[in-house]
C-alpha cells in the first residue's frame, strides 16, 4: 500500500493496470483520500454509485463490518476516462459483503474495481459480480483480493467475473488473489471473457430485432448478473440505465 | 408469394444450393424433402439471411419484394418466419421481454402501433393456450433449460405471437414425441392454414405431414428440387426411401 504522500506506480499489486498519467491527474491528495464506512453490529448499509463524466475518478471506500452486519455495494462505472473503485472491506463474525459492478465503455480508458476482502473473523461471508463490457480499445479490470484470517472459520467467499469485448481492440483483466489462513473455508472464484454470441444475433435478428436492438439485449442480459441481488428496483433501474447509455453512445 | 430461381449458395467456399428453383403461392403448404447433406437447412439459412451463407447466383422474390435486399430482421417484419432446428438460448432474457420487443419492432418497420405489456401479455396468453404451453415458461429465459420438445413449440408460440405471412420451418418436427408432434402440427395448422399465408415445411419424416397434410411435396436433392408432386410423394418416399424413387423420377 503506497503511502499518502506519493503516488502509487504500476508496480503496487492494486495498480498494476492502472492509467498511471491519469492517477497523476487525480493527484496524491485525492488518491490519498479515504472514505470511511464502520458498520455496527446487526446493521445493513446499501450504497450504489455511478460513476460517469470525462474526468478521470479514483474512488476508495474502507468498510468495518461489525458482527452480523451486512453492507451491499453496486457500482455502474461508466466513465470517459480512467475510472476506479477501490473498497477494502474488513468483517467481523458473521457479517456479509456484497459487490455487485459493472465497467462499461469504449474509447482507450481503463475502468476498473480494485476489492480487498478481509475475513477476519469466522461465518463472514462475501459475494462479488462483476461484469465488464468494453469496446474501442478500452479496457476492464476487477482485481479481487481475498485474505482469509487464522480464526475465520467457515467463511464463505465467492467472486464472480465475466468479460464482453465487443470489438477486437478491447480487454479485459480479472485478478482473484487468495491469500487463506483458516481450513474451514469455501472459496470460488470464476472468470471467463466472450464476445457477442452470434448465432443470439442471427436468431434474434429473424425474430425481427435489428442488430443495434438485439447487441442492448444481450448486454442488458450480460450485466444483469452483478445487479441481481439489488432488490431497489428504482435504483436497479438507474444503474442498468446509466450502463446502457453508455453503449447507446457508442458508434458500433 | 414465395419465388426461388435458380438459387446457387456456398457455404464458406463450398457450393451447398446448385440452381434451386420453387415457387409457393399463397394458401399453400409445400413440404421439402431430402436426403442429408442436400442442402434444406442451407435453404432455410439462405432465406433467413445468416451471416456466412452466400448467394453466388439467382433470385428470390418474397410478396413483391427482392427478398435479398431486405436485412434478416426487415425480412422479418416483412412476414416471413424462421423455425429453427436447433432454437438458440438467450440467458439473461425472458421469452415475454423477448417476442415484445420482437414484435414491437417489427410493427414499428410496418408502420403500426406498437402494443403495450398488457395487450401483449393478453396476446401471448391466447396463443401460449393454442399450443398447450403455460405462462409460466414463457417468463422463463429464452430456451434455456429447455427440453427438445419444449424449444419446438416454444418456436411455434413464438410464431403465433409474430403472426406471419410466410413461415419456413426447418425440422421443427426433429426430437419431437407423438404428442409434441401433434401439438406442433396442429399449432402449424391453426396458426399458418389461411388463403393469404404460405409454410416451407422442410421435414425429414412423413409423421409430421399425417397431421399438417401438405398441398405439394418437394424432393431436394444435392441442393436442387429433382421432383414435385401431392402428398402421395411423401408416402412414396416413406415406403421405397429416397434412392428408388429419385431413380423412377
Amino acid at each position: 500500500m503506497p503511502d499518502s504522500a506519493t503516488l502509487p506506480t504500476r508496480r503496487d499489486e492494486a495498480w498494476r493496470y492502472a492509467d498511471i498519467d491519469a492517477v497523476a491527474k487525480i493527484g496524491v491528495a485525492a488518491i490519498g483520500a479515504w472514505q470511511d464506512i464502520d458498520l455496527p453490529a446487526g446493521e445493513t448499509r446499501r450504497e450504489t454509485l455511478i460513476i460517469g463524466g470525462d474526468e478521470p475518478v479514483a474512488r476508495r471506500i474502507r468498510v468495518t463490518l461489525g458482527e452480523a452486519s451486512r453492507f451491499e455495494m453496486f457500482a455502474t462505472n461508466a466513465g470517459g476516462d480512467y475510472t476506479r473503485l477501490e473498497l477494502e472491506v474488513t468483517l467481523g463474525k458473521g457479517a456479509h459483503f456484497e459487490f455487485g459492478g459493472v465497467t462499461i465503455g469504449g474509447g482507450d480508458a481503463t475502468r476498473e474495481f480494485v476489492t480487498t476482502t478481509i475475513h477476519a473473523e469466522p461465518e463472514a461471508t462475501s459475494n462479488q459480480t462483476v461484469r465488464s463490457v468494453h469496446w474501442d480499445t478500452a479496457t476492464g479490470n476487477f482485481l479481487g483480493e481475498i485474505k482469509v484470517a487464522k480464526d475465520a472459520q467457515q467463511t464463505d467467499a465467492a467472486q464472480d467475473f465475466k468479460g464482453l469485448l465487443l470489438e477486437a481492440g478491447a480487454s479485459a483483466n480479472a485478478v482473484p488473489q487468495l491469500e487463506i489462513f483458516a481450513d474451514d473455508v469455501k472459496c470460488a472464484h470464476g472468470a471467463t471473457v466472450g464476445q457477442l454470441d452470434e448465432s443470439a444475433r442471427y436468431y434474434m435478428a429473424a425474430r425481427g430485432l435489428s442488430p443495434e436492438m438485439a447487441k442492448r439485449l444481450l448486454v442488458q442480459a450480460f450485466i444483469g448478473d452483478a445487479f441481481v441481488a439489488l432488490d431497489d428496483q428504482a435504483e436497479h433501474e438507474r444503474l442498468l440505465e446509466a450502463a446502457l447509455s453508455a453503449l447507446e453512445e457508442a458508434s458500433l | 408469394m414465395l419465388k426461388i430461381n435458380n438459387l446457387h449458395a456456398n457455404v464458406g467456399d463450398t457450393p451447398i444450393l446448385k440452381g434451386l428453383t420453387l415457387e409457393v403461392p399463397a394458401g399453400e403448404v409445400h413440404a421439402i424433402m431430402g436426403p442429408n447433406g442436400a442442402g434444406k437447412s442451407t435453404l432455410a439459412h439462405v432465406l433467413g439471411g445468416k451471416p456466412g451463407y452466400d448467394v453466388t447466383q439467382g433470385s428470390v422474390e418474397f410478396r413483391g419484394q427482392d427478398l435479398f435486399d431486405l436485412e434478416p430482421h426487415e425480412r422479418a417484419a416483412t412476414g416471413l418466419f424462421l423455425g429453427f432446428q436447433y432454437p438458440v438460448e438467450i440467458p439473461g432474457v425472458s421469452n415475454v421481454q423477448f417476442l415484445r420487443e420482437a414484435l414491437n419492432a417489427q410493427r414499428k418497420y410496418r408502420g403500426e402501433e406498437a402494443l403495450s405489456g398488457g395487450e401483449f401479455l393478453k396476446l401471448a396468453k391466447e396463443k401460449a393456450g393454442l399450443l398447450k404451453m403455460d405462462m409460466e415458461m414463457l417468463k422463463r429465459q429464452v430456451n434455456v433449460g429447455f427440453s427438445g420438445g419444449e424449444k419446438k413449440r416454444a418456436e411455434m408460440v413464438q410464431m403465433g405471437i409474430l403472426d406471419p405471412a410466410f413461415a419456413v420451418l426447418d425440422e421443427t418436427d426433429s426430437g419431437l414425441d407423438i404428442d409434441a408432434l401433434r401439438t406442433v402440427g396442429e399449432g402449424i395448422n391453426t396458426i399458418m392454414r389461411a388463403p393469404d399465408k404460405g409454410v416451407l415445411l422442410i421435414t425429414h419424416y412423413q409423421r409430421l405431414l399425417d397431421v399438417v397434410k401438405p398441398d405439394k411435396v418437394s424432393i431436394l436433392a444435392d441442393g436442387r428440387i429433382v421432383q414435385t408432386g401431392g402428398p402421395e410423394l411423401a408416402t412414396r418416399l416413406e415406403d421405397e426411401g429416397y434412392d428408388a424413387v429419385m431413380a423412377n423420377a
